[in-house]
């Protein structure tokens, strides 16, 4: 009969009506400054590093400023001053950090692909969106304190994604303790056979740790072009600290 | 609210048509709630000499009509936009600000809920910008949101708001009251032209197209109630709607089969004249930007708006006059309530519908408009027409053709409803596709 469609469709929003007062499942908003949005855990908007403390970000940086990112970076958004001196990393090693690590937000196009280059893990997408500014030049320009955010944050926002990396880089690393653990035995056994010739062509720990990190991950970074130089050859690269 | 009407006229009607009500309005009326309206008026005009006095009383009810109405105005727009969020499950405007004054700071810290929000908007409306486009006719893009506010408002001052309260007490105030009604449409179109917009001038068109084809079921829809009630005056159609049968079914027109059907083209149409949802063809924003909106800024915008609530607060109110016992209480212990609070309830009760539906219907096509009144509504309302005369013939007899008129005239309307229906509704069918699956 002419007319059941209509009161069907009024008993429908009638229902939404009496519904959004008692059920807040129904709610299809949330009132935004004191409520926050949940946000779905793939979000990305900028980059930050990721430092393994909260309590000194500046001294656990995993970034070792090898200056692949920057390299990579499509719209040269990021700026990368390596330091002169070394410092202890988590795994124990010294190693170059950057004095200046600075990204331009009003540049950078979330393109995500510093993250995918980055060998150590370092430099991770962010979900903070609020970032409105007075200053449209200094105050989109990140520097080095400003994208330091620890370990732990990133597993807050992107929690399957950072077990995942914590997993890859513990793997990496006990990898990497066997594999020197035999090759310094290696070493020790070819050294007592081979006492008599002393010109025996030492193992590089360096390039063997490289490719034991970048083998173990599945990421796009296999693909990624090696690095060009290593930044301070003399210093042989260190596994990938783990959380 | 308004009154200009003395307190013997309205014995007068009472001794005309109904004389059970008499006893229960030498009661009610004393009560102090029931006549404050009177005695305020009485009170601000009895300062003056007698001579002056009409025209203070005048003056006196039409302050009272902008000042409830506009009050209520600012307020149904809040409501509607509240209960159109609350339709699609999220809270609606809640964070309009409390003014923060430098002598009254613990102001701002106030939650209202949304309830300062008409007052943001006036004051928006108020600081926009008013352009008027180089070729439109000056004098006609700023008269249109004048003459539409000033035909609305007409409209009211014939609606008995309440026992005694009516602004004017005219002879043929239905009559009026749709003449008033009917000469928004002509606002609509002079705005429609004067904006010199080609969107304007399609909507005007469509606006025309809609009264006429709308106007002619409003008409007949009221006829019956005329004819039952005798007279074309509100205040005795309101009369003949008083007492109660076995003590509690009121005497409303709804109450009866030609008086439902009445109501329902009535209310139809009231959609389709104050161009609401789903009959909003003039100002259909997803074809015609805004219709003949699209040229106004500012505050003549926001008096299209106000013209808009008018016209619906308007025909509610003559809906609730017709058909719904005005403004008397639904059951007789019930009269401790005053009139005008009876009558706002009902007046609400229809504009909440009235919002229900524009959160539900999409829009209708301008051919499926027309249809619906020409092929519909006019034939529908025709019948229920002769319905009415079969009402009236019948109740004159035994007590036996009192009763049989109930089902012979429910049928008389139920059977032509569901056959032209069927008629209506015969060309649509589950869409088929000739490609697709």
């Amino acid at each position: 009969m002419l007319g059941t469609g209509l009161i069907q469709g009024l008993a429908v929003t009638a229902k939404n009506l009496v519904g959004s007062f008692h059920d807040p499942e129904r709610y299809t908003t949330v009132e935004y400054p004191e409520v926050k949005p949940k946000l779905p855990e793939n979000y990305r908007n900028f980059p930050f590093l990721v430092s393994e403390t909260a309590e000194d970000p500046m001294g656990t940086l995993r970034c070792v400023a090898c200056q692949i990112c920057e390299k990579e970076c499509p719209p040269q958004c990021i700026y990368i001053v390596k330091s002169k001196d070394k410092k202890l990393d988590a795994s124990g090693k010294a190693q170059l950090y950057p004095a200046t690590f600075a990204i331009d937000t009003s540049v950078c196009m979330s393109c995500q692909i510093c993250v995918e280059v980055c060998p150590f893990d370092a430099i991770k997408m962010d979900q903070e969106f609020e970032i409105a500014t007075t200053d449209r030049f200094h105050g989109l320009l990140l520097n080095r304190e400003q994208l330091a955010k620890p370990n732990s944050y990133y597993h807050q926002i992107h929690p399957t994604e950072a077990a995942a990396v914590d997993a890859l880089l513990v793997a990496a690393r006990k990898a990497a303790e066997e594999k020197a653990k035999a090759a310094a035995a290696a070493k020790a056994a070819a050294a007592a056979k081979a006492d008599v010739a002393r010109v025996s062509r030492p193992v590089n720990p360096a390039a063997a740790n490289t490719n034991t990190g970048q083998e173990t991950r599945a990421t796009p970074a296999t693909s990624a072009p090696q690095p060009p130089a290593a930044p301070s050859a003399e210093a042989p690269k260190p596994p990938p600290p783990a959380a | 609210m308004s009154v200009v009407v003395v307190a013997t006229s309205a014995s007068e009607w009472t001794a005309l048509r109904v004389v059970d009500s008499l006893a229960l309005v030498a009661t009610a009326t004393d009560r102090f709630l029931e006549c404050a309206p009177v005695m305020l008026r009485d009170a601000v005009t009895g300062l003056l000499p007698d001579p002056w006095r009409w025209i203070a009383n005048g003056l006196f009810a039409i302050v009272a009509i902008f000042a409830v109405f506009g009050l209520l105005f600012a307020f149904l727009t809040l409501a509607e936009r509240k209960i159109l969020g609350r339709v699609q499950n999220r809270p609606g405007p809640n964070r309009a600000p409390t003014p923060t004054f430098p002598f009254a700071k613990f102001l701002g810290k106030i939650r209202t809920y949304g309830l300062a929000q008409p007052f943001a908007d006036g004051v928006k409306a108020l600081t926009k910008e008013d352009i008027v486009p180089d070729g439109a006719d000056k004098v006609l893009h700023f008269l249109a949101p004048v003459a539409l506010l000033a035909f609305a408002t007409l409209t009211l001052v014939v609606i008995p708001f309440g026992r005694n309260l009516v602004a004017l007490q005219l002879d043929a105030a239905v009559l009026y009251f749709f003449a008033a009604g009917a000469a928004t449409e002509l606002a609509v179109f002079m705005a429609g032209w004067a904006s010199r917009n080609k969107y304007s001038l399609l909507a005007a068109m469509r606006a025309l197209a809609q009264l006429i084809s709308y106007e002619l079921p409003l008409l007949l829809s009221w006829v019956p109630v005329v004819m039952i009630a005798g007279s074309l005056s509100t205040v005795a159609i309101v009369e003949a709607q008083a007492g109660w049968k076995f003590g509690f079914i009121p005497h409303w027109h709804v109450l009866t089969p030609w008086g439902f059907a009445g109501f329902v083209i009535f209310m139809v149409a009231a959609l389709a004249e104050s161009n609401r949802s789903p009959f909003d063809l003039p100002e259909a924003e997803s074809e015609l930007i805004a219709g003949h909106l699209t040229e106004y800024s500012g505050f003549k915008y926001a008096f299209f708006f106000m013209a808009e609530y008018f016209g619906m607060c308007a025909l509610s109110g003559m809906a609730v006059t017709l058909f719904l016992g005005g403004w008397r209480a639904p059951l007789p212990f019930l009269e401790f309530i005053p009139s005008y609070a009876w009558f706002g309830a009902k007046l609400l009760a229809l504009i909440l519908g009235f919002m229900w539906i524009r959160a539900t219907f999409p829009r209708l096509r301008i051919d499926q408009l027309t249809r619906f009144s020409w092929k519909f509504l006019v034939p529908l309302a025709l019948i229920n027409l002769g319905n009415t005369v079969v009402w009236a013939l019948m109740s004159g007899g035994s007590p036996a053709l009192a009763l049989a008129r109930w089902p012979v005239c429910a049928a008389i309307i139920v059977v032509p409803f569901v056959w032209l229906g069927r008629a209506q509704s015969a060309s649509y069918a589950p869409r088929t596709y000739r490609y697709a699956a």
